[in-house]
């Protein structure tokens, strides 16, 4: 396989460009996603390429962006759909949960409602309270939804593809304080398949399962630790709905002991449900120690950059946290 | 209408604080001095203190992320307007909120707000509130021409109509989304246009005539204070600068740019002010030099502020 580096931001944009060529069902919609290139310019480029009929621009209404890309995808279209940030998922949830998830459901299995609803979460560009939440557990809670949360250019890329291929409403949430990281990114079409977790770091001693910008740090935690003698696995589950438990387990029976990192509030977070998923399988007999989560307060972001930090978890949280539990 | 020296010089002022405000967030910013995001409303401030110049100290006033002008039209603190954006917690919001959710609830500014169309049904609510317990205050709900797109825009017209609640929907029209032009998202010509739907007065004025601006928001305000229920004051202006720090301006082109920027609101009124024989230049450079020194003042104030400490950062999430 011949690699080129490229970033995150890159990576989505391929991914959308490669399946548009490939598939002339898929198309674009969102605010300014045209000749602004979206708000983190991800799809700068494409309009020059695909045209207005392609690539569209919509007015500022979530609501209809993500149930127009329901009723597109249910009568044969393959939309993805951007909302410009992932906090404006609440003007849309009534045509995501109450519509596009359960068409099929409801329609005794006789719709497909192939759509992809991307989005940028996270915080950490000091935009303040209703541009920087993590709102992910809120979707996994969801029947009928995927949910998608990648970590790193080769994996984003990877999977969005499969998004765009998949026959059911998809929310991708993109990490955008990572946007302009760069990766090895293979050159030839690649898909990587949901529920398929990724080790990001072999370890013995403790496994860090993390989602997010929360792998990034998690593995520099891991790197500081390794000189103090800890030796730390880091698993990213890269989907969250479906999940890979069996990756998981496996790595908490080798280690004995689970950290769970994210950047989303703790309480309610995806964190509680993979502790409870760890503690129901076989691997609960194996825990030499309580299962910890290391997640954001329970609060809005606030704007101070100081303050915004000490929200959610940073490599030194990670690394007081492991040093706890070992 | 007759309005007196020192009501037009009051205005003349707050546009200047405005202008001079933002000009020196922009400079910050560009040196890294403030962080995150901020929409700036220069060539837009006749339509912000106009607008704000009809209302009592009292009443209300719902506005957006591009709302440092109506904030200061409602007589908002400079220097804690500047301290905000520095994330100091000597700000409005102790350093919390920023740009986008500037508020000043004693003075009867509910907040700007970072999601578009997400004042719309605050400011019924702060209607039904007026309404119920007859206080005769009226608020001003400040938008976009975009935000009148979202769902919400549409909900809360209806139920301000059918309720015939104390308040004044203002469209900063301003020709644009982030990038999209009103005619590419925008069913109807003027977004007063969508009153019809709602059986409520519409009315499109010149955004950069602070006098033109007032006399429309003044009639729709006294509509509301007597009880005839809602209506919409547009006003056509332009945003100089780009949507937010992000924006390469590829929607448009520098002529447009150029040729609002011909029609300065500030420059216009200044004009106007002198040709009426209000002030004289050397009182305009005066008063120039003073909102300057306001600026200067605020800064000052801004930068002598410390940073919320990490004590806070859990407080004020419930009451
Ligand atoms: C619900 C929501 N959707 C999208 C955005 C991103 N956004 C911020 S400002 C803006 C454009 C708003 O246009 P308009 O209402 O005309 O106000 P203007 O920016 O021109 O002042 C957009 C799309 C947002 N903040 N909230
Ligand atoms: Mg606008």
């Amino acid at each position: 396989m011949t690699m080129a580096l490229i970033t995150y931001k890159e990576a989505v944009r391929q991914a959308m460009q490669e399946e548009m060529r490939r598939d002339e069902n898929v198309f674009l919609l969102g605010e300014d996603v045209g000749v602004y290139g979206g708000a983190f310019g991800v799809s700068l480029g494409m309009l020059e390429e695909f045209g207005e009929e392609r690539v569209r621009d919509t007015p500022i209404s979530e609501g209809v962006i993500a149930g127009a890309a329901a009723g597109a995808a249910v009568t044969g279209l393959r939309p993805i759909a951007e909302i410009m940030f992932s906090d404006f998922i609440t003007i849309a949830m009534d045509s995501l949960v109450n519509q596009a998830a359960k068409m099929r459901y409801m329609f005794g299995g006789k719709a497909k409602v192939p759509m992809v609803l991307r989005m940028p979460g996270g915080s950490g560009t000091g935009a303040a309270a209703q541009h920087s939440q993590s709102l992910e557990a809120w979707l996994v809670h969801v029947p009928g939804l995927k949910v998608v949360m990648p970590s790193t250019p080769y994996d984003v890329k990877g999977l969005l593809k499969t998004a765009i291929r998949d026959d059911n409403p998809v929310v991708f949430i993109e990490t955008k304080t990572v946007y302009n990281k760069k990766g090895e990114v293979p050159e030839e079409d690649y898909v990587i398949p949901f529920g398929a977790a990724d080790v990001k770091r072999i370890g013995r001693d403790v496994t860090v399962l993390a989602t997010g910008v929360m792998v990034h740090r998690s593995l520099e935690a891991a790197e500081i630790l390794a000189k103090e003698g800890i030796d730390v696995e880091v698993i990213d589950p890269r989907t969250l709905v479906p999940f890979d438990k069996e990756t998981l387990v496996k790595s908490v029976i080798k280690t004995g002991k689970l950290i769970i990192v994210h950047e989303a509030c703790k309480r309610g977070g995806f964190g509680g449900e993979v502790a409870a998923e760890v503690m129901e399988s076989e691997a609960f007999d194996y825990l030499d120690a309580p299962i910890k989560r290391v997640a954001g307060k329970n609060i809005p972001i606030p704007y101070c950059m100081e303050l915004e930090k000490s929200a959610v978890p940073q490599v030194d949280d990670i690394v007081n946290a492991v040093r706890e539990i070992v | 209408m007759k309005l007196s020296k020192e009501t037009l010089i009051s205005w003349y002022k707050k546009m200047l604080h405005t202008r001079f405000f933002e000009a020196q967030v922009d400079a910050f910013f560009a040196k890294g001095m403030i962080h995150g995001t901020t929409h700036l409303s220069i060539g837009q401030e006749a339509f912000a203190i106009g607008s704000t110049a009809a209302l009592y100290a009292d009443d209300l006033i719902t506005s957006t992320h591009r709302g440092h002008g109506e904030c200061i039209g409602k007589d908002a603190d400079l220097n804690r307007m500047m301290a905000e954006l520095m994330g100091k917690s000597n700000g409005y919001c102790k350093g919390k909120g920023g740009s986008m959710h500037i508020a000043d609830l004693e003075k009867g500014n509910l907040g700007a707000n970072g999601v578009v169309g997400g004042g719309f049904a605050i400011a019924v609510g702060a209607a039904l509130t007026q309404q119920m317990k007859k206080t005769g205050k009226v608020v001003l709900c400040f938008f976009g021409d975009g935000a009148s797109n979202e769902g919400s825009f549409h909900e809360a017209l209806n139920l301000a109509s059918i309720w015939k609640l104390p308040v004044v929907f203002m469209c900063t029209n301003n020709h644009y989304g982030m990038s999209m032009s009103v005619a590419r998202s925008t069913a109807v010509a003027n977004i007063a246009d969508r009153a019809a739907s709602y059986e409520m007065p519409g009315i499109t004025v010149d955004g950069n005539d602070p006098i033109k601006v007032y006399e429309a928001t003044l009639a729709a305000v006294e509509r509301a204070r007597s009880g005839e229920g809602p209506s919409i004051v547009e006003g056509i202006t332009y945003r100089w600068l780009g949507h937010s720090k992000s924006d390469a301006n590829r929607y448009r082109t520098k002529e447009e740019i150029e040729a609002w920027k011909d029609r300065c609101p500030i420059k216009a009124f200044e004009k106007y002010l002198i040709k009426n024989n209000v002030i004289s230049q050397q009182e305009s450079d005066e008063i120039t030099a003073g909102a300057k020194d306001d600026i200067a003042r605020a800064v000052e104030f801004a930068q002598q502020g410390s940073y919320p400490g990490i004590e806070t950062l859990e407080e004020d999430v419930y009451a």
